[in-house]
């Protein structure tokens, strides 16, 4: 169903996955696998634990190495350069390149507590992008009053509450202007009473369809509001792909059905 | 009332004798102290950096440093370097010169273990968070891993420091006039052995009580900066009693 | 410069024989006076009578932050000044002010080995009606000595390293043979090259191998 031509970048795509291995010594994570997502697509990765979504992400965000194969962002490759035939890794300043069009919200939102609230989002977009200070300042405020926390620029992120931390890193990493948002299980470590509050904010950013967004998460109520597109994964291989209403309501794959049986019991 | 100078020669007795000698040495071990631990943070810096670097080379010239200094104590380093190497090079150093420059090694040797082990401790996701937000390299040890490490260099750093303070009577040793070296003297001239090397320990203590002050307070800005709030006060006890994980701040210099 | 392979071959004899013989007799003694002391240090430190507790935590504080050079001249030329008026040989000196500094270091690290001990090991022992010397000496003390021994190590290398102080006061050690050998001849480069080899030859390997030990017990 991906009418993948020759190789070769193309732009058609924004993420494209070809034959992508990833493996820890023994381990396959990711086993020669495929796949394609459009520009500004929404997709969900759901699946058993281990079966490679944040590995994905991860290898998107460069901060894993690949095994073999080659992943394109955007028509470039990630962390390869073309020399005469053949491909070569990549070096930093190509990383850094194709890493602008990403941005990351993690599981354990990672703010940096030897910033205020405003540094951590502003720090990137000065030091990175080279912004000029004052322009990187208003658009952050810009952005708090988004996230809902205006008036927590100036405190330190230790004092703020998890669902209130996630939301400034997910203001953070929009600073950057990505074109593609990573989102790995941001609210699976929150209290349940800071979830709602997070979901919504992203609920809001995806409906704008301006990004396009990877999502790793176990909520499947949450994954069909903001998802265009579902890929059930299992031993580093997509399972089951197609739209959430049907993923989640008729899965046509047996081990989809138990995926999620044993998600609702949970 | 008038102030009484601890230094002064009119004070009755051993004092008087003593304590001109005793203050001068103490100028001297001051002097000593600073300059070496000037040198031993430089390259505790420069090794410990270099120590996390992924180059292999840069890495395991670090790691020569590290154990070729910590192979032998400040004396017998003191010692190579006053008596010995003017047969290599040709002329020799000034003892106070030899002095620093030994301690400065030394002690950067240590130094730069407390440096490796704190940046090494900066928890991972937060090197990930600078790659995802586009940081460069430097940028990343520069504004995110550093600042974070620099709170757990400090304790151990302290302990180093006092370490310092006490290896500095060794350059007593080549005859650098500091506080042991007068202590010394004065004792071969006058006697009264008790008081004035009793005197002397209390300097030596005191200046070790104003080095675990001075860094306590720079421990807490520096828990501040990461938004770690540290106790005001205190259980009675040195910070350097409780040994830090690493082993440079355990057992220590060994 | 150029080293006199034959004046090396001569002097290492010496060096190696009645030198290291100081050296070793240094370390062995002074590693336990410190390994004893201050075992009874950390315990006085837990004593709950108060005053016995402060005096040796103040103990430990002062012995820490002064020098170890100036330790060993308080115990060699005071003591023969001060009732009752005992004179140590510089060696039994040497040996006695190295281990009490460092005694002070270990019984940091016994201290450390004991708080390690999980609190419900006391409890378990007081459950067990065991009286209070045999808590110690057959449950916390084992398990505290355990968690020890990698920084007991760590200072026995020390006390090893920081012997050549006792040359300052006239002990023929290593250093202070080489010293001697030097000043005979106004030579210093080949015997303390030797000497200081000599203390690299064996503090590194034994501080890496301290190094590997500690790693292994932290699993």
């Amino acid at each position: 169903m991906n009418p993948a031509e020759s190789a070769g970048p193309d732009t058609q795509w924004m993420i494209r996955f070809d034959k992508v291995v990833k493996r820890y010594g023994d381990l396959t994570v990711l086993d020669e696998l495929d796949f394609h997502v459009r520009p500004r697509e929404r997709v969900t990765l759901i699946g058993p634990s281990g079966s490679g979504k944040t590995t994905i992400l991860r290898l998107l965000m460069t901060l894993e190495r690949i095994t073999s194969g080659t992943i394109e962002v955007g028509g470039e490759y990630l962390s390869h350069t073309r020399r005469g035939d053949k491909l070569v890794p990549a070096d930093e300043k190509h990383l850094r390149r194709v890493r602008k069009r990403i941005g990351m919200v993690f599981q354990q939102f990672n703010l940096f507590p030897n910033m205020n609230v405003l540094r951590n989002i502003t720090e990137a977009p000065v030091r990175a992008l080279g912004r000029p200070r004052a322009e990187a300042e208003a658009k952050a405020r810009e952005l708090l009053d988004m996230v809902g926390l205006g008036e927590k620029a100036l405190e330190h992120p230790t004092r703020l509450s998890g669902g209130q931390q996630q939301r400034v890193a997910i203001a953070r990493a929009l600073a950057m202007e990505p074109e593609i948002l990573l989102l790995d299980e941001v609210t699976s470590a929150l209290d349940p009473e800071l979830v709602a509050g997070v979901q919504d904010l992203l609920r809001d950013i995806a409906s704008r369809g301006e990004l396009t967004i990877l999502c790793v998460t176990h909520e499947m109520q949450f994954a069909q509001d903001i998802s265009d597109r579902v890929l059930m994964f299992d031993k580093g291989q997509i399972v089951e792909d197609g739209p959430p209403e049907k993923i989640f309501t008729e899965p046509e794959e047996q081990r989809t059905r138990d995926f999620l049986q044993a998600i609702l019991k949970a | 009332m008038a102030t009484i100078n601890p230094c002064s020669g009119d004070l009755p007795g051993t004092f008087g004798d003593a304590m001109p000698f005793i203050c001068d040495g103490a100028v001297v071990t001051a002097q000593v102290t600073l300059g070496g631990a000037a040198l031993a943070i430089v390259l505790a810096a420069v090794a410990g950096l270099a120590s996390t670097s992924h180059a292999w080379l840069v890495r395991a010239v670090a790691r020569v440093y590290m154990e070729f200094f910590r192979g032998a104590s400040v004396l017998v380093q003191l010692f190579w370097i006053f008596y010995a190497m003017p047969a290599i090079t040709g002329y020799r150093l000034s003892p106070i010169f030899a002095g620093v420059l030994t301690l400065g090694l030394n002690l950067g040797a240590y130094g730069s273990e407390v440096v490796r082990g704190a940046i090494q401790a900066v928890p991972v996701p937060q090197r990930e968070a600078g790659i995802a937000l586009n940081f460069s390299t430097y940028q990343r040890m520069r504004r995110i891993i550093l600042p974070q490490a620099f709170v757990a260099m400090v304790p151990p750093g302290t302990s180093l420091l006092i370490e310092l303070l006490k290896a500095t009577s060794l350059v007593s040793a080549i005859s650098v006039a500091d506080m042991t070296y007068q202590a010394n003297v004065t004792v071969s001239s006058i006697g009264n052995q008790f008081t004035i090397f009793g005197i002397v320990m209390v300097i030596y203590f005191l200046m070790a009580q104003v080095i675990t002050m001075v860094m306590r307070v720079v421990e807490r800005r520096a828990a501040t900066m990461v938004g770690r709030e540290t106790p005001k006060r205190r259980p009675p006890q040195m910070a350097w009693t409780d040994p830090a994980p690493t082993s440079a701040g355990g057992g220590g210099k060994s | 410069m150029n080293w006199d392979w034959e004046w090396t071959r001569e002097f290492s004899v010496e060096l190696f024989t009645t030198g290291l013989k100081v050296t070793a007799q240094i370390t062995v003694f002074g590693a336990i006076v410190a390994f004893i002391f201050g075992l009874l240090l950390a315990l006085l430190r837990r004593s709950k009578i108060l005053w016995v507790s402060t005096a040796a935590r103040w103990f430990i504080q002062f012995v820490r932050s002064t020098p170890l050079l100036v330790q060993l001249f308080f115990l060699f030329y005071v003591l023969p000044t001060i009732p009752p008026n005992i004179k140590l040989s510089a060696l039994t000196a040497g040996i006695l002010g190295l281990g009490v500094h460092y005694a002070c270091y270990t019984a940091e690290v016994y201290r450390a080995g004991i708080d390690g001990v999980p609190p419900g090991q006391f409890e378990a022992a007081t459950a067990l009606n065991l009286p209070q010397v045999r808590t110690w000496t057959s449950v916390i003390l084992p398990q505290a000595l355990r968690r020890s021994l990698p920084a007991l190590g760590n200072v026995l290398v020390a006390i090893f390293k920081e012997s050549p102080q006792l040359s300052i006061i006239t002990v023929l050690d290593v250093i202070g043979t080489a010293q001697e050998l030097g000043s005979e001849r106004f030579r210093y480069l080949e015997p303390l090259t030797v000497a200081g080899l000599f203390f690299l030859v064996l503090a590194i390997p034994a501080s890496i191998m301290i190094r590997r030990l500690e790693r292994r017990l932290e699993y």
